[in-house]
């Protein structure tokens, strides 16, 4: 689906009235870096990049598009791992990297109103002279922007007390693909209107582009102390999780790492992980003194009756940021030992941990292929990390029907196929799984009231009926779709 | 205490089909509870506090989920029961109010500020859709980005976007104990006390100022409590033990004049005392919102929610032309009568609740 010459050539004509050389990439020397984002696996060139600056030329952009009918493909800094950010090839790439500053840090209020580019743990920074941070931490939070974190609902290791991204953003403003600029939310606690707010949030460049966001900004707790349990069961890890929610704690976070996943990332972060284990939990807590006091206590106890061989309590800042270090580097500790790895991305319900991990170890003997698991136990959203070489014929097919075997089964357990990455291109065959026709027309409903031409990252995030239907995920009879008589969008 | 376990979804969903057949719009409501807010719809009523029930409750997973006509006061026991709550503390301005009904207003309670609102609990919800399909979006777990936040566009849609037939909810621990302390300050000091509270981490689950004293709850362990109040010197509330009750429900005797027209603000909360309006005022959620008892003109209390980048609701009593709900921009507004009119393409689910032409 390229573009005829004509188009492009008036295309690229007209982007040039607003965008100087630099900024209007077309050359494939200059456009190859866009061609992927973190989701290496998949790539694409696009007709242009284009790297505007202003809101008003993002405007002009879209409009142009709209009137062409080119397809437009929004990029924060290409770290999403669902290929959300893939080019078209008939399309341009809308790079907003240029939209990096933070217009305001609001001490009253307590808010920060950043552009998209602006990356995300840039905003803690600028915080923290006042005392204040932004929660939601992805692990990628030096590198991944803001506007992508909106666009992707992101979450992160403190997501379980402090929530994911919607619940730390209080207003976005978007540009439609007509050129329209359009408000959602406010500085206020509430807004009249449905809440197109959390609409936008997580709709994968689907339904405008997000040009300006207010986030939340929280005071730094007084106090943290960070524990490390290891057990020589990972059911009783899986169950240890459970009760600590069940005691009335909710820890900033609670991380589970397996028997790979240790080795890898004490292999690589010395951050004294006891080998021996076969699953170790780390759980942060915070608060004020006396708050914490008794939590440990609480957690201790609960860790200690779920068969917890040893408990490390972490005091000093030191210590605490060398038992974080070697999970914050698990992702790139697995990719030393394995050539290639596939991050999965699934949730269950807490209490499915045990048995889920279990499958997925059997999965595994079967397809032949290795996993580590490194995951955000508190919310129970998997990270299995299958490892692979993409060199061996065949085996990224094998590893890609294990990831889908796997989402599969977090769907049967009572999950979802993706917990914060996203459904971009990668997941795209799997939303027919979790979802019903009709389900997937409400969708087709919603993205047509915003984008009727689909011309807004057009192919990802949710399957054509058609496309569910060849995979054999519907049931169609005659080849005839269930309710014809019904709009398809 | 037991809820009836009684599902007419099937029933519900017949409803939905011959009005669609009969072109012949239905007006969604739970308990009636807040019958007063937003425009009446002149539809057949199509009543949900029969469908109860709890579906799942697993206090491990700090998820319930339940049929919509579940009334509020059974879920609100039944979480005292295993010691968690509501987050956000809905309403229930009377016995009748039901699940759905506080999904479908989003009003949230004096904790909103602390703990998060209605939407921000929202996991999953089963509905109605306009073309008479029973459908789900979302699920029973916190984390989950696959396909388009539907489940939380459902809170504040009033009905008009489909019939709730189901929600999944986030819950809290309930906290070990709550205290609530109390001092006395005009409203220029209180506002400078919640702003400066905002940064200091108190264990404050609720706030609120009413004719020149100021009301913090406070909720953790008996310990935490202790030096909480000692820290802070304010005297103990020991004389009124239901007061966040009576102000979530509108029982307190400031909701209870009905001489002039009650306002509701939805202010950024370090918003600067409103004095150009020296009616009674009760303030909520640290400064963020306000009720003012007032006959100033429309316009006048419009204006001054908006030129402080706030909301003013008309939220009860009669004024002549003026709508319960805040204008929104054209632009706006044009998105969401294509969203309505893609999601209720027959254009059944009360119209013109919140909005005419919505
Ligand atoms: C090592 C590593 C660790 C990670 N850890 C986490 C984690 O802990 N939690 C987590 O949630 N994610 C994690 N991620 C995934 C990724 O970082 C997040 O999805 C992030 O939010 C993507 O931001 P980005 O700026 O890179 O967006 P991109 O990859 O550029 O884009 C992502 C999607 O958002 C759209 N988009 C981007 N900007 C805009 C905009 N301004 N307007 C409209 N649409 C836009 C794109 O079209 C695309 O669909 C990780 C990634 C890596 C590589």
């Amino acid at each position: 689906m390229s573009l005829d010459t004509n188009t492009r050539n008036n295309l690229l004509f007209q982007l040039g009235e607003i965008l100087p050389e630099e900024y209007l990439l077309t050359s494939e020397e200059a456009i190859k870096p866009y061609e992927c984002d973190g989701l290496s696996a998949y790539q694409k060139l696009p007709v242009a990049v284009v790297l505007p600056e202003t809101i008003e030329q993002v405007q002009r952009i879209t409009k142009i598009c709209s009137q062409l009918k080119v397809p437009i493909v929004a990029r924060g800094a290409g770290t999403g791992l669902s290929g959300g950010a893939l080019p078209h090839e008939g399309g341009i790439i809308l790079g907003l990297s240029r939209f990096n500053k933070i217009e305001k840090i609001d001490t009253d209020n307590l808010t920060a109103t950043v552009q998209p580019g602006v990356r995300n743990l840039a905003i803690t920074e600028a915080a923290r002279p006042f005392g204040l941070y932004y929660a939601p931490d992805p692990s990628s939070q030096i590198a991944c922007s803001i506007g992508g974190n909106v666009a992707e609902n992101a979450g992160g290791v403190h997501c379980l007390k402090y929530g994911l991204t919607v619940h730390n953003v209080q207003q976005v403003t978007i540009v439609t693909v007509d050129g329209e600029l359009v408000t959602l939310g406010s500085q206020t606690l509430d807004t009249p209107g449905y809440d197109l707010l959390a609409l936008i949030t997580g709709s994968e460049g689907m339904l405008g582009i997000i040009v300006e966001i207010v986030v939340k900004l929280l005071p730094k707790p007084h106090a943290v102390k960070v524990l490390m349990a290891s057990f020589k069961k990972v059911e009783d890890a899986g169950n240890a999780v459970a009760n600590i929610i069940a005691e009335g704690v909710i820890p900033a976070g609670l991380e589970m790492m397996d028997k790979p996943a240790i080795h890898a990332a004490e292999a690589f972060a010395k951050a004294n992980y006891p080998l021996d284990a076969e699953a170790i939990l780390l759980c942060e807590l915070d608060g004020s003194e006396q708050q914490l006091a008794e939590q440990i206590e609480t957690v201790s106890e609960t860790l200690r009756n779920a068969n917890a061989d040893d408990i490390v309590i972490a005091d000093s800042a030191d210590e605490q940021a060398r038992l974080w270090a070697g999970r914050k580097s698990a992702f790139p500790a697995v990719g030393r030992i394995s050539p290639d790895y596939y991050c999965m991305d699934g949730t269950i319900p807490r209490k499915q941990i045990a048995y889920v991990l279990k499958r997925i170890s059997e999965l595994s003997e079967e397809c032949g292929l290795r996993v580590a698991n490194v995951f955000h136990a508190g919310d129970g959203n998997l990270h299995p990390l299958i490892l692979y070489d993409a060199n061996k014929e065949g085996e990224l097919e094998k590893t890609e029907k294990f990831g889908a075997d796997i989402l599969t089964l977090c769907v049967e357990v009572g999950g979802t196929i993706t917990g914060e990455h996203g459904v971009g291109h990668e997941k795209i065959d799997q939303m027919c799984v979790q979802f019903s026709p009709e389900e997937l027309t409400q969708f087709f409903a919603v993205k047509n009231a915003f984008d009727p031409d689909a011309l807004l990252n057009p192919g990802k995030a949710v399957p054509t009926l058609h496309r569910c239907a060849e995979l054999g995920g519907m049931h169609v009879h005659n080849g005839q779709l269930p309710h014809p008589e019904i709009p398809r969008f | 205490m037991t809820i009836q376990d009684n599902d007419i979804s099937s029933d519900l969903q017949q409803r939905v089909l011959e009005s669609i057949a009969n072109k012949q719009p239905l007006y969604i409501h739970g308990g009636n509870s807040k019958a007063f807010y937003g425009n009446t719809v002149d539809a057949t009523p199509l009543d949900i506090s029969p469908h109860t029930g709890i579906i799942s409750y697993e206090p491990t997973e700090l998820c319930v989920t339940l049929r919509a006509g579940t009334l509020l006061s059974d879920l609100e026991a039944l979480l005292n029961n295993t010691n968690q709550i509501l987050p956000f503390e809905p309403p229930q301005y009377t016995t009748e109010t039901t699940i759905g009904g506080a999904i479908a207003a989003g009003i949230s309670g004096p904790r909103r500020a602390y703990t998060g609102s209605v939407r921000d609990a929202i996991l999953g919800v089963k509905i109605i859709n306009g073309n008479g399909e029973i459908v789900s979006f979302g699920g029973q777990v916190m984390k989950n980005v696959a396909g388009y936040d539907l489940s939380r566009m459902m809170v504040r849609s009033q009905g008009t976007l489909g019939v709730i037939l189901e929600v999944s909810l986030r819950l809290l621990p309930k906290p070990p104990k709550e205290i609530t302390l109390t001092f006395e300050s005009d409203q220029k000091s209180a506002l400078q006390f919640f702003q400066e509270s905002r940064l200091q981490q108190l264990p404050i689950t609720a706030s609120a100022w009413f004719n020149d004293q100021v009301y913090l709850r406070l909720s953790e362990s008996e310990t935490v409590l202790e030096q909480s109040k000692k820290k802070l010197g304010f005297d103990l509330l020991s004389d009124y033990d239901d007061f966040w009750t009576d102000i979530r429900d509108h029982q307190h005797h400031f909701f209870g004049r009905t001489d002039k027209p009650l306002w509701r603000l939805s202010l950024p909360p370090a918003t600067k005392q409103i004095s150009s309006v020296d009616d009674n005022q009760l303030i909520e959620w640290g400064g963020a919102q306000r009720w003012i008892n007032s006959n100033a003109p429309a316009n006048i209390i419009q204006n001054i929610a908006t030129s402080n980048n706030g909301y003013a609701y008309m939220f009860k009593g009669d004024l002549p032309e003026t709508p319960c709900f805040p204008l929104l921009d054209q632009p706006l507004m044009l998105l969401h009568k294509q969203l309505k009119r893609n999601m209720d393409p027959n254009g059944i689910f009360s119209p013109g609740r919140i909005y005419s032409g919505l």
